[in-house]
C-alpha cells in the first residue's frame, strides 16, 4: 500500500475541509441563526476526521472529534453560540492547520500539546470535572469496564435512545495485515455510530498490539442484527459476536434521535479512498515530503487530449505531403498553418491546467481580519471580489505572504480607530478591498482601505533622517512613496506586534519582482491607500522583444518595455559621466548595450539611434539596440546552475534556429542610473 | 587482491591526455553554435542548445590556463554533471574509454604539465602512457567559479 498517494490527496482536502469550516464559522458568526452554515462546519469537521481516522493522524481525529461534540451540542440548542465558542472553534481551527502544515512536511504529525485547546473546548460546554470522552491518546490501561467517562456517555446514549452494543471479532488466523483489517470494521461501524471504546486501546489495535481478536463498544441506532450484516460482509473475519449491554430499564426514555448517524453515512464516502491505511504504513513514508498538485477539471484534460489527437493527424498529414513527388507548396503551407493553430491551443490548453483560482489564497484573508480587527479593536469589513481569477499554481503559492503582509498593513496603519473614524465624520466600520482581475497578460491583484492614507510628510521626515537626500533636495511627489519599499524602511512611530518593524515592503517588492510582477502604490490623504499588484499570467512563457547587439541576439521580455523610439545621436549628453538625453522633455538615461554587455568598449555612435525604452516601476531608461528583430513568444530556460544569478541575465531561449538567446534582465541596468 | 577498475574517458588538451570519470559524463557532443554569455568569467565560453535544454560551456584551455585553441574537425564538447551542475566541456579530442586499475593511480604531484594540482585527482599509468585524472567537483567549483557567486553577493 502506497500511503504517500493519499497523503497528497489528504493534505489538499484537509485544507479545502478548514477552508470551508472557516468560511463558514465566519458567516456564522455574522448571521448565527444560519443553521446551515454550522451543518455545513459540522459535515467537515466530520469528514475530516474520517480522514484522519484512517491515515491515522490521531491528533486531527481527536481535536475535530471534540470539535463535533460542541456542535452538536449547539445544533440541537443545548448550547449557545456565543461570541467564546467562536473563538475556540476558530483556536481549533488553527490548531488543525498547524497539525496539517506539519503533516504537509513530514508526513507526521507535528508534536504538538492539545491539551489546552481540548480543556477550551471542553470547558465551554461542560463543567471541568465532567469531560465527556476522554480520548486523548494517553497510556492508561482499563482492561476491565467503562471507565468514569465511558460510562458517562453511554449513559448519555442511551438517554437519548441510543444503543451500547459489545462486539467482538475475532480475525482469520492467516490475516496478513491485522491492523488493516481492524480499520475496515472500525470504518464500517463508524459509519452508523460511535464507538466509544476498544479492547486492548486503539493506537494498540493500530499497532498490531493485538493477537487475533478485539472488542468494540459501539453506541448506535441500529440493531444488532443489523450490525451483524454489515460485518459479515468484511472478509477474514473469523467470529463476530455482537450483545446488547444497554441496561433495560433505561429504555423507557424517549428523547429526540439525533440525525448523527445519517450525516454519517453520507460524509463517510469521501474518506473511501483512504481506507485500509494504518498507522504502521507511515513509518515507511514518514520522511517523504509532498509534492505539489493541482486538481484539474475533467473537461480540461479531454480538451489537452483533443489537442494532441490533432497534432497525431497533422503529423500524418505532413508525412503524406512529404511521400508525395511533386512539390505542393500551398498544401505545405496550410499544414503548417494548422500546426500552429494546434500549437498555441496546446499552449493554452497546459496553461489552463495549471491554473488555480486565486480564492484558495483568498479564502484565509476574512479569517485574519477578523481577529486583527478584534484584536485592535477596529470595525472593519473585508470585501473580496473577482477570487475566481486563476493564476499559475506557481504564483499561487508564492503571492499569499505578500498579500498578507499588505492586508497586515492595511488593517494596521490604514483604518483608523473607531473613535478616530467618528470624529472625521468617516463610517464607524472601515473597509477593505481586495480585488483581482484579468488585465491583458497579466493578473492584477488590488488591496484598498479606506483608511487615513500614508502621509508623505512623515516619509520625507524619515528620508533626511536616514541622510538617504538633503533637505534641500528635489524629490517630486511620485517618488516619495518609493521610499517606502526601502530596506529598513517604517513609517509607523509605534512597533506593534503586527507591523512597524520596517521588514516588510521592501520583501513584498522583491517577492512580487521574483515573479516577474510589479507593485505599484497609490495614496490620497485620508481617503486612504491602494497597493497594485500585476502578475504574469505564467513564467515559463512569455512575450518578448528580439533585439539585435552586434552580431548577438538578445531578448527583452514586452512586461518590461515601455516603447521603442529612434533618437538622434547629437542629443545625447554626457552628466557625470552617464549618458542622457531630453525624451519628451524628460531626461532619459541612456545605456549603450554595446558597451555593457562588452560586445565594445566604447560605443560609436551614428546619426540616428534605435532605443528601447524600458521601465522600472516609475523609472524608464533607454537601451540602445543596432536593430530590432521582433516580437515573440518565448519559452524562459534557466542557464543552468553554473552560471545561477549572473548580472544583466534572466535567462535564456531557444530561437526558431536552435540557437540559443540571452534574456535580458532590464532590472540590473537601473543600478548605476 | 581484488583489482578495483574505474572507467574514465580519455581527452586531449593540446599533448596531453586527461581522464574524467565516466560516470560524470553523460554525453559526448560535436561542436556547435555557442551563445556567448556577457559578463560571465572568462573561460566560460556561453551556452549551447542541448536537445533543448540550455547547457553552459566552458573552455578548459582557458581553464588550466594553456594557450588557446583552433576548432578542428576533432573538437569536442564533453557534457558532465557533478551534484547540481550541469556543465559542457571543450577539448581537443575525445579518444577513447580505458579501464583503468586502482593501484595504477598515483596521487597528484605537486606539479604536473602545466595544470594546478588542485584539479587533480591522481596520474593514471597504461601501457606507459600518463594520464591525468581530473577532480571535477573542483574544476568547476574552485574559487574562480565562485568569483561568480561573490560578485552576486556584492550586489
Amino acid at each position: 500500500m502506497d500511503m504517500n498517494k493519499y497523503l497528497d490527496v489528504f493534505i489538499e482536502e484537509a485544507r479545502e475541509h478548514l477552508d470551508n469550516m472557516n468560511r463558514c464559522l465566519l458567516g456564522l458568526e455574522r448571521s448565527p441563526a444560519d443553521r446551515e452554515k454550522l451543518d455545513e462546519i459540522f459535515r467537515s469537521s466530520h469528514t475530516l476526521k474520517g480522514m484522519a481516522g484512517t491515515m491515522g493522524f490521531e491528533k486531527v481525529s481527536y481535536l475535530t472529534h471534540e470539535m463535533e461534540n460542541i456542535l452538536q451540542d449547539i445544533k440541537n440548542e443545548k448550547y449557545e453560540l456565543s461570541e467564546g465558542v467562536i473563538d475556540v472553534l476558530f483556536k481549533s481551527f488553527d490548531v488543525l492547520e498547524e497539525i496539517i502544515a506539519g503533516i504537509a512536511q513530514n508526513g507526521v504529525e507535528k508534536d504538538i500539546d492539545l491539551t489546552e485547546i481540548l480543556n477550551e473546548l471542553k470547558g465551554r460546554i461542560y463543567k471541568p470535572d465532567d469531560g465527556i470522552s476522554q480520548e486523548e491518546p494517553k497510556k492508561k490501561e482499563k482492561l476491565q469496564e467503562f471507565n468514569r467517562y465511558e460510562k458517562k456517555i453511554a449513559d448519555e446514549a442511551k438517554r437519548q435512545g441510543f444503543r451500547v452494543f459489545k462486539i467482538l471479532i475475532q480475525l482469520n488466523e492467516d490475516c496478513v495485515l491485522k491492523s488493516a483489517r481492524a480499520f475496515v470494521v472500525f470504518n464500517n461501524l463508524e459509519k452508523y455510530g460511535e464507538i466509544i471504546k476498544t479492547k486492548p486501546q486503539v493506537e494498540d489495535i493500530e499497532d498490531e498490539k493485538f493477537d487475533d481478536s478485539f472488542t468494540i463498544f459501539l453506541v448506535t441506532d441500529k440493531n444488532k442484527k443489523f450490525l451483524e450484516k454489515i460485518l459479515a460482509g468484511i472478509s477474514e473475519l473469523r467470529k463476530v459476536e455482537v450483545d446488547d449491554v444497554s441496561e433495560l430499564e433505561e429504555e423507557a426514555f424517549e428523547e429526540k434521535v439525533s440525525e448523527k448517524p445519517e450525516q454519517n453515512q453520507n460524509q463517510s464516502d469521501t474518506a473511501e479512498p483512504l481506507k485500509n491505511i494504518t498507522k504502521s504504513n507511515i513509518n515507511f513514508i514518514s520522511k517523504l515530503k509532498t509534492r505539489k498538485t493541482v486538481r484539474v477539471d475533467i473537461e480540461r484534460l479531454d480538451n489537452l487530449m483533443n489537442l494532441v489527437s490533432e497534432l497525431i493527424i497533422i503529423k500524418t498529414r505532413l508525412e503524406e505531403i512529404e511521400n508525395k513527388k511533386h512539390d505542393d507548396r500551398r498544401e505545405i503551407y496550410e499544414a503548417i498553418e494548422y500546426m500552429e493553430r494546434i500549437a498555441s491551443n496546446l499552449h493554452d490548453a497546459v496553461m489552463k491546467v495549471r491554473m488555480v483560482p486565486i480564492a484558495q489564497v483568498f479564502n484565509r484573508f476574512p479569517r485574519m481580519v477578523r481577529d486583527l480587527a478584534k484584536e485592535l479593536n477596529k470595525e472593519i469589513e473585508l470585501r473580496i471580489k473577482g477570487e475566481e481569477t486563476e493564476l499559475d499554481r506557481t504564483v499561487i503559492d508564492e503571492i499569499g505572504d505578500p498579500l498578507i503582509h499588505l492586508i497586515r498593513n492595511a488593517v494596521d496603519h490604514g483604518i483608523e480607530s473607531t473613535q478616530e473614524r467618528v470624529k472625521l465624520g468617516k463610517p464607524k466600520k472601515g473597509i477593505i478591498d481586495l480585488l483581482a482581475y484579468h488585465d491583458g497578460n497579466n493578473v492584477v491583484i488590488e488591496i484598498r482601505d479606506d483608511g487615513r492614507g500614508i502621509n508623505k510628510d512623515k516619509i520625507l521626515e524619515k528620508v533626511f533622517e536616514k541622510g538617504l537626500f538633503k533637505k534641500t533636495d528635489n524629490i517630486d511627489q511620485e517618488s516619495i512613496l518609493q521610499f517606502l519599499f526601502l530596506p529598513g524602511f517604517s513609517t509607523a512611530s509605534k512597533v506593534t506586534g503586527l507591523s512597524g518593524r520596517g521588514v516588510g515592503l521592501d520583501v513584498v517588492k522583491t517577492k512580487i519582482e521574483s515573479l516577474g510582477g510589479n507593485i505599484e502604490v497609490k495614496t490620497r490623504k485620508m481617503q486612504g491607500t491602494q497597493f497594485i499588484i500585476r502578475l504574469p499570467l505564467t513564467l515559463a512563457i512569455i512575450q518578448a522583444l528580439l533585439i539585435k547587439v552586434g552580431s548577438e541576439k538578445y531578448a527583452i521580455p514586452l512586461s518590461s518595455i515601455r516603447e521603442t523610439v529612434t533618437i538622434n545621436s547629437n542629443t545625447l549628453k554626457n552628466i557625470n559621466n552617464h549618458m542622457v538625453t531630453l525624451f519628451r522633455n524628460e531626461v532619459l538615461p541612456i545605456v549603450d548595450l554595446k558597451v555593457e554587455l562588452g560586445i565594445e568598449s566604447e560605443g560609436s555612435y551614428e546619426n540616428e539611434l534605435t532605443v528601447v525604452i524600458v521601465k522600472k516601476g516609475d523609472k524608464s531608461l533607454g537601451l540602445v539596440v543596432d536593430d530590432l528583430v521582433g516580437q515573440q513568444e518565448i519559452v524562459i530556460k534557466t542557464l543552468g546552475n553554473l552560471l545561477k544569478g549572473i548580472d544583466a541575465i534572466a535567462g535564456a531561449t531557444i530561437l526558431g534556429n536552435g540557437n540559443v538567446a540571452l534574456i535580458l534582465d532590464t532590472n540590473s541596468f537601473f543600478k548605476g542610473v | 587482491m581484488p583489482k578495483e577498475l574505474k572507467q574514465f574517458v580519455i581527452f586531449k588538451l593540446g599533448d596531453e591526455e586527461y581522464g574524467v570519470n565516466i560516470l560524470q559524463v553523460k554525453t559526448i557532443e560535436r561542436l556547435m553554435e555557442i551563445t556567448r554569455v556577457p559578463k560571465a568569467p572568462d573561460f566560460v565560453e556561453g551556452v549551447i542548445n542541448l536537445r533543448g535544454e540550455v547547457v553552459p560551456v566552458i573552455d578548459l584551455r582557458k581553464r588550466f590556463e594553456l594557450p588557446e585553441r583552433t576548432n578542428t574537425d576533432n573538437t569536442r564538447i564533453i557534457i558532465v554533471s557533478i551534484e547540481d551542475i550541469t556543465v559542457g566541456m571543450i577539448v581537443d579530442s575525445a579518444t577513447e574509454v580505458l579501464q583503468i586499475s586502482e593501484e595504477s593511480i598515483d596521487p597528484a604531484p605537486s606539479i604536473i604539465g602545466s595544470i594546478d594540482s588542485d584539479y587533480i585527482d591522481g596520474v593514471g599509468k597504461i601501457d606507459g602512457r600518463l594520464l591525468i585524472l581530473l577532480n571535477l567537483k573542483k574544476v568547476l567549483k574552485s574559487e574562480k567559479i565562485s568569483e561568480i557567486e561573490k560578485a552576486r553577493e556584492e550586489v
